[in-house]
């Protein structure tokens, strides 16, 4: 008897690690940083542990630190063989080009891309649709989704959602969606953010913010209609192991790359 | 000596990486002589078609071919395994290598686009030298938003928004639409496979 296998693409969890003058912190609604270690190691034990992707956000405020930056994605991505992201600081063409050079798959953008999107289009052309990504950090803010900057302190004007669909049109080739209103609280993710930017673009969406529990990914994976979910703090802290949190989301029918 | 050749389009940290992982020690070139003398060729490819249209005008198509004549082991990744094909829906006129006659697909509509993230592979009956030791149900990691057909030469395919071919091989020439520099251990164990490839 012949076993009809049933395969597709998988969602993916993707495992972030926030990063300041070269060591891994976490913090809640972007304050009260933690100490959780080295990038390297972490982005190594999520790989062997199941992450499908790692992404690396250099939140350092210093200009003075930022040099350790292309020093911590070389010994990451050294023995990284999984897709792995770097963003934080990207201004300018020649930043996403030492990054990859230093070994990153892709770059994610944030306040760069909203004051010169051309720079999303710059690196899209160099590199590739799939090497450049748009981070957007959203809030609620009178009935909408506003974007900010800044780490989130300075409002843009801008609908998340409609900047989302002109990141897509020039050149984004996913979009990392952070809620700030969830952020670090681990009461789950905004699905309807998440739902609203994933029916606008026709690229993949990561949800981020909010992560505390499985059950937080099976809804932003159905009514979110995430492609991807990334996580922070929950794995650091021991909260949750992937292999848990595979074998729960597969039970209740999300696809998963389990066993891998 | 393996070359992994350069054509300006994207990054080969990567590729190199990997290979230098499964015991290799790859050159990254964009000159034709070396290309010309290299032992194993790997072509990799991300971005856009059209930029495969410089491999004709620097010498590293004819090198690339001559050496793909002469029996050398060719791994073409991504765009790189594209650009085996005749032609790409994504660059009308930019011609590939033909060594297979059909060309390169969009997605349909109806699935998103590109095709981003981890899928499975399903093998073919044939027996496939680049995939040793990978079985159906492996997961690979995929960023494409064009796809190669079912051909006869294809080894494995993979399911979104219809089958396609996700490795192909015939005789010396290889070629993954997958990433296998990030698609975990199977990848490597594909790499390896390439490495260790005698004819």
């Amino acid at each position: 008897m012949t076993v009809k296998l049933k395969t597709m693409l998988t969602k993916r969890i993707i495992a972030c690690l926030d990063v300041d003058g070269g060591r891994v912190v976490k913090g809640t609604q972007f304050l009260n940083l933690r100490d959780a270690g080295d990038p390297a190691e972490l982005a190594a034990a999520h790989s062997a542990a199941g992450a499908d992707e790692v992404v690396l956000l250099d939140i350092t405020a210093t200009h003075e630190k930022r040099g350790t930056l292309l020093d911590t994605v070389r010994r990451t991505a050294r023995e990284l063989f999984i897709p792995f992201t770097v963003g934080g600081g990207i201004r300018e063409l020649q930043d996403a080009a030492a990054i990859f050079d230093a070994g990153a798959d892709k770059v994610s953008m944030n306040s760069a891309a909203i004051v010169n999107p051309a720079l999303i289009t710059a690196i899209a052309q160099r590199f590739g649709s799939q090497a450049a990504i748009v981070a957007i950090d959203a809030k609620r803010v009178n009935g909408h989704f506003e974007a900010f900057v800044h780490g989130g302190r300075k409002p843009t004007g801008k609908d998340a959602v409609l900047w989302a669909k002109e990141a897509e049109e020039r050149g984004a080739g996913e979009i990392l969606l952070t809620s700030m209103d969830r952020d670090g609280t681990g009461i789950g993710f905004d699905c309807e953010l998440t739902q609203a930017v994933s029916a606008a673009v026709n690229i993949p969406v990561i949800a981020s913010g909010g992560a505390g529990g499985a059950q937080h990914f099976v809804e932003v994976f159905r009514e979110g209609q995430a492609d991807a979910a990334l996580a922070a703090s929950i794995f650091h802290f021991g909260l949750s192991s992937f292999s848990d949190l595979k074998q729960q989301l597969l039970s209740a029918n999300i696809p998963m790359r389990w066993p891998c | 000596m393996i070359a992994i050749v350069d054509y300006r389009a994207g990054n080969l940290a990567s590729v190199k990486k990997a290979l230098e992982r499964v015991g290799a020690q790859p050159v990254v070139t964009d000159d034709p002589e070396v290309v010309a003398q290299a032992e194993k060729l790997v072509l990799p490819g991300v971005g856009h078609f059209q930029a495969t249209s410089t491999l004709g005008d620097s010498g590293l198509r004819e090198a690339m071919a001559q050496s793909i004549q002469r029996g050398v082991p060719f791994l073409g990744i991504c765009v790189g395994m594209q650009w085996m094909l005749a032609a790409s829906e994504e660059a009308p006129g930019v011609a590939g290598l033909g060594l297979w006659p059909e060309q390169c697909v969009h997605f349909p509509a109806g699935v998103k686009s590109p095709h981003v993230g981890w899928n499975q592979l399903e093998m073919g009956n044939g027996k496939s030298r680049l995939l040793a030791g990978v079985d159906t149900g492996a997961f690979v990691y995929f960023t494409h938003s064009y796809r190669v057909p079912l051909l006869d030469g294809t080894v494995a395919q993979t399911e979104y928004g219809g089958k396609f071919s996700a490795a192909v091989e015939r005789d010396n020439v290889f070629g993954v639409q997958f990433h296998p520099e990030k698609s975990g251990a199977t990848g490597l164990q594909l790499l390896k496979n390439f490495c260790q490839l005698s004819f």
